[in-house]
């Protein structure tokens, strides 16, 4: 089975970035034209010479052959934008995004299931939490991130407004982008796990359950819960690879350099190659997440396992 | 009941604010359009009832212009999603087969990637290379967003879509028809979508929440409409370069984009329930 998806995601990411490589073909700023802008001196014969001497002349699968097997040699090559090697800008641009995505898909499900089991045990307490629910995911996460910046950094001066700290993790830094990513996933945690809930609680087991004496507590969080928990685990295996991705914006708004960002400036800057490097290396985790999350559901239900 | 009253009222009045927006314009003697750099920041009053931006135009106006763009972006992004997605999986599931499982796996292949990067590369990509209008022209922009968003859009619809069709084709009343002889058009325009109709109008609806959100996030991020043309979210890219002057600025534009996404939810969710 792991095999299986595994070569799956081999097969997509390689399918994505011959597609991904065949659109940078449209992207505005062709390396060399961007030179003859900047260098009236520079004549035709010269912009040929360049092409040559990059290799730009060659037919396009020639040249996304020879850029594809140096990315499976592990070349990523050299970013433009940045003067750096695209190695070394991955890896803690990689680093910073799962510590923001990690945390705020932690404090999501832990506030998702609190609310739905709010909604659940307490009837009154239901539309209220649909109706959080709802502006939470009508929210736009940039508008979100905007507001506690005004609210949090600009009004009353506890956080700062964005960017990390020199060293060191800096929570005072993670606080408000963690907590927008947080908000905008929580709302369908928290639909799911009540209507989840809801649904478990009407089951005989579980009035048989209250029969026998088992408190209220007990039963939701014994009995209920661990039945109701799947449907939310499969939302969460959905999830976990659009955190990724999704932390784009919420890096964006708070300045972190992470994935999202990197992959952002990438693409307003023109660097071709990093903005690929770094869309196939978000694709990479996004699956790789959602295949853990499947792997975790496997492991959880055994209905799933004996097939 | 109360979920689709609430919601078609919702996106309504947004409707109407869209209709009004010259006639308010009139109404208050300025357009939405020209700076008039003496009335920058200027506090909520009867001629400019929600203030001024930082280049003195009228924020209630750019708003009322800005729910054309959302709006005829949303439903367009949607309606397009709708009928690509439908078509692709009725086709699915009436063929089988090889046709079957080629849509699927696409399908699979689209959402298994993370979509908002994607869509920020598709979004960057210069369309005036292959003949098209280039970027930052109203209509072409509007146009560049819609097809884009429809491209992602569609894999949700035809996954409904196709479980529908299935479901419809292999009951009773599409055996009985095919032995009387129906012909297969008719089989599929009088029995197979009908059946549809519900689940893809939720669909539609939680399409153009998702078709609304994604524009703002792209107008924000400067790769959606380009300003001067008004948008919500390239209204609210701006107000994040004023936080520190004008933080009210980035209120408004925002308010109206959860009313308008939290209007197609509770659609959907209306429509789901009945």
């Amino acid at each position: 089975m792991i095999a299986k998806r595994l070569l799956q995601v081999a097969l997509t990411l390689a399918i994505l970035s011959f597609c991904a490589f065949a659109l940078i073909a449209l992207m505005p700023g062709d390396p060399i034209e961007v030179a003859i802008a900047g260098d009236p001196r520079l004549s035709a014969e010269d912009a040929a010479r360049l092409r040559a001497l990059h290799g730009l002349d060659r037919p396009f699968t020639e040249r996304y052959l020879a850029w594809a097997s140096g990315l499976l040699r592990g070349e990523f090559g050299y970013s433009r934008l940045f003067a750096q090697p695209v190695a070394s800008l991955l890896w803690p641009a990689l680093l910073s995004t799962l510590t923001l995505a990690g945390t705020a898909l932690l404090i999501a499900l832990a506030a998702g299931i609190a609310l739905g089991a709010l909604a659940a045990s307490w009837p009154r307490a239901a539309p209220f939490v649909d109706a959080v629910a709802i502006m939470g995911q009508a929210m736009p996460t940039f508008w979100l991130g905007m507001l506690l910046i005004i609210a949090f950094a600009v009004t009353l001066g506890w956080l700062p407004a964005g960017g990390v700290a020199e060293s060191g993790v800096g929570l005072s830094f993670l606080i408000l982008p963690v907590a927008t990513l947080a908000v905008a996933h929580l709302a369908a945690y928290a639909r799911h796990s009540a209507t989840s809930l809801e649904a478990t609680l009407t089951e005989p087991w579980v009035r048989t359950a209250r029969a026998r004496g088992a408190s209220e507590h007990r039963v939701l969080w014994r009995h209920a819960f661990p039945n109701a928990a799947l449907p939310i685990l499969q939302i969460a295996a959905l999830d976990a690879g659009a955190l990724a991705g999704g932390a784009l914006v919420t890096e964006t708004v708070f300045a972190r350099p992470g994935m999202g960002k990197l992959l952002y400036d990438a693409v307003m800057g023109n660097d071709t190659n990093l903005a690929l490097v770094a869309l196939l290396l978000v694709a990479l985790v996004t699956m790789l997440a959602t295949l853990g999350a499947d792997l975790a559901q496997r492991a959880l239900d055994p209905r799933l396992r004996e097939r | 009941m109360i979920r689709l009253a609430i919601g078609l009222t919702l996106l309504g009045l947004l409707a109407i604010a869209a209709v009004v927006a010259p006639m308010v314009g009139d109404a208050l003697g300025h357009d939405a359009f020209t700076p008039d750099l003496f009335a920058r920041f200027e506090p909520p009053s009867a001629t400019h009832p929600l203030g001024t931006d930082d280049l003195g135009r009228d924020i209630l106006l750019r708003l009322l212009y800005g729910a054309r763009v959302s709006l005829a972006v949303g439903l367009a992004a949607a309606l397009a999603a709708t009928t690509i997605g439908t078509a692709a999986g009725v086709f699915a599931a009436w063929r089988g087969g090889i046709a079957d499982a080629l849509v699927m796996r696409l399908a699979d292949f689209m959402l298994a990637l993370p979509a908002l990067p994607l869509l920020v590369l598709l979004a960057a990509a210069d369309p005036s290379r292959i003949g098209l209008p280039a970027r930052g022209e109203a209509a072409g922009d509007v146009m560049r967003i819609v097809v884009i968003l429809a491209l992602f859009g569609w894999v949700g619809v035809a996954r409904l879509a196709r479980a529908a069709a299935l479901a419809t084709l292999s009951r009773d009343h599409v055996r009985a028809a095919r032995a009387l002889g129906a012909t297969e058009t008719r089989i599929l325009r009088r029995h197979v979508l009908p059946a549809l109709l519900p689940p893809v109008a939720v669909a539609t609806a939680l399409a153009c929440a998702g078709a609304i959100l994604a524009e703002s996030t792209l107008s924000f991020l400067g790769l959606g409409i380009s300003p001067p043309a008004p948008s919500w979210g390239n209204m609210l890219a701006n107000a994040q370069e004023l936080v520190f002057s004008a933080p009210w600025a980035a209120v408004w534009p925002g308010l109206a984009i959860m009313a308008t996404v939290a209007g197609c939810t509770l659609v959907a969710d209306g429509l789901r329930r009945r």
